[in-house]
């Protein structure tokens, strides 16, 4: 049997969509029995929300004050104090998971598999290299505990509908104070957020100017959809950097996603080739982005961009 | 001396279409262009711009890998590090080997900082500079933006899902690059004459007291899953229709 610590993300208040997706990838591993861990400062909303996944036996909850901020240095060695009974340890691969994960894989002394986006066996996984150009199938030798990130566009998210015990817990792990959080600022919106929105509306470096990639903003609210930028857009200081879609930036799976005045450089098309329905919409034919493209059309977008709306809007 | 240890890996490079060999068993790297690892240049950049202001005294360029990762260390020198390390390895280095490796640097060179990048093109493991930062005991900032140091501490902002984090760190700390946080250089030809002159030494995973781990088995190699051929449409009416037809909107 393979027993599965699930490392929650969350805010202090709400679980982040990531959690149930690593939920469904750890399902996916053979008579697993699944338990999502959760610190925090005060863990009752998330832990009782992580509960309710389908497929968890239990919830751990740590309530410690240190936890106010997913701190790697502080959250990493409760996880390494816990994770003894565990044959698998699996955080999502997002920036919380990436930047924890591997901290958590050095102090047990375990490998790390990255973005895991297939389960092939408890010891046997899927993940891309070189920018999703290259798939490697990985074994870990039986017996080694593994420590894994998930790659969150791969799996669908666990559904609602358990019910599972929420356990208080403690661990005498020294947490270190060499490590401070100081501020974030992340622009409030209330757009779907682009990791987990169905519809996706991205720009390049074609728009121009930030000016310009508000435009975007007008085709997102008729779709209902979340707002995302090539590198090139946000390197040029189109767009803040939380939009980036790419190998460096989210990898993501929408329903829908129409690429506007977006070249498709591999190193984009790997953050975006799970999703449903690509849209390339470019003046250059010879656009890389094309030849991913479900639907191509040719043309100015700052011609096509008030089409659309017009048109959706009707 | 204050000291800034700066880890660099040859990979393919960034512009190459990467293809998979026929049989599964890892890409094609015969004949393949051959470079520093992107996010590893832009270390390297910062290292040199903390010396260039007064900050650091020194900047030493690491790599671990086999004798070929030479060339890419005297890029790094010639780029302006004042000098290498190269510790020698043959067979596949896994990122826990390497912050091991990197550790035990540490432990010897006594930086304030370790810059890395914050993954490789190549593997996309993004693993090397947490795995350091634990085995070192030591504070990670990771996908680094911006870095404002003091004496003591350093100041970092964070690219994250939610927008940007800032985090303070006791030095000394391990801080991993994004890839806004500069502009790379470009090495000069007198620039590559001087790095010649410049001191590499070499040391192996053994003296340093490591055993290579390999617990992770690659079994085999593919290329992606090929999206299907799409069509093209003429105009926003026609694209409209098509999405309705495909019950996207």
């Amino acid at each position: 049997m393979s027993r599965i610590l699930v490392v929650a993300e969350h805010d202090g208040a709400k679980l982040n969509a990531s959690t149930a997706k690593c939920v469904s990838c750890a399902r996916a591993v053979p008579d697993a029995e699944i338990t999502v861990l959760v610190l925090a400062a005060d863990g009752a909303a998330v832990a009782a929300e992580a509960a309710r996944i389908a497929g968890v036996a239990k919830v751990l909850r740590v309530d410690r004050a240190e936890n106010a901020h997913a701190l790697a240095a502080v959250l990493a060695p409760q996880v390494a104090a816990l994770a003894a009974p565990y044959s698998h340890v699996f955080g999502p691969s997002t920036t919380f998971g990436k930047d924890l994960m591997p901290r958590v894989a050095a102090l047990i002394g375990a490998p790390q598999l990255s973005d895991i986006m297939a389960v092939e066996g408890a010891n046997r996984f899927r993940r891309p290299t070189y920018a999703g150009n290259a798939i490697v199938t990985v074994e870990v030798e039986a017996g080694v505990k593994i420590v894994a990130t998930v790659r969150t566009a791969s799996f669908e998210a666990a559904p609602a509908g358990g019910s599972a015990a929420v356990e208080a817990a403690t661990t005498d792990a020294a947490l270190p104070t060499h490590t401070r959080f100081v501020s974030v600022s992340a622009a409030r919106s209330d757009r779907p957020d682009l990791q987990g929105a169905a519809r996706v509306v991205s720009g390049g470096r074609a728009l121009g100017s930030a000016e310009n990639f508000k435009l975007l903003y007008g085709l997102a609210d008729r779709l209902g959809a979340a707002v995302g930028a090539s590198r090139a857009a946000v390197d040029a200081g189109y767009a803040p950097n939380e939009l980036q879609v790419g190998q460096t930036g989210k990898i993501i799976a929408p329903e829908l996603y129409i690429a506007l005045g977006i070249s498709g450089a591999i190193q984009h098309l790997t953050g975006i080739k799970d999703a449903r329905t690509i849209v390339a919409i470019n003046k250059d034919s010879e656009a890389p982005i094309f030849e991913v493209a479900d639907i191509g059309l040719v043309g100015d977008l700052f011609t096509i961009l008030p089409e659309l709306e017009k048109l959706l809007g009707a | 001396m204050k000291r800034i240890l700066v880890g660099v890996k040859r990979v393919i490079d960034f512009n190459v279409r990467v293809r998979v060999k026929p049989d599964g068993s890892g890409v094609i790297t015969d004949g393949v262009k051959m470079s520093l690892n992107p996010f590893d240049e832009i270390a390297l950049e910062e290292a040199l711009r903390i010396r260039e202001r007064g900050a650091a005294d020194e900047v030493v360029a690491v790599t671990i890998g086999p004798s070929d990762c030479q060339q890419q260390l005297r890029t790094a020198l010639a780029m302006g590090a004042d000098r290498a390390l190269h510790v020698v390895q043959d067979g596949a280095v896994e990122p826990f080997t390497a912050a091991q490796a990197f550790a035990a640097l540490a432990a010897k060179e006594q930086p304030v900082l370790v810059i890395l990048g914050k993954q490789a093109i190549d593997d996309d493991n993004n693993q090397t500079g947490q795995m350091l930062a634990a085995l070192w005991q030591r504070p990670q900032a990771t996908f680094a933006s911006k870095i404002e140091l003091t004496d003591s501490t350093a100041r970092v902002t964070r690219e994250v899902d939610a927008g940007l984090e800032t985090l303070e760190v006791d030095l000394p700390a391990v801080v991993t690059t994004d890839l806004r946080l500069n502009e790379p250089r470009y090495v000069k030809l007198p620039d590559i004459m001087k790095a010649k002159k410049k001191p590499l030494d070499s040391v192996t995973l053994a003296d340093l007291g490591i055993t290579a781990s390999s617990r992770v088995k690659v079994l085999r190699t593919e290329p992606p899953a090929q999206r299907q051929k799409g069509i093209m449409v003429k105009d926003a009416a026609e694209l409209v229709a098509a999405l309705r037809k495909r019950g996207a909107i």
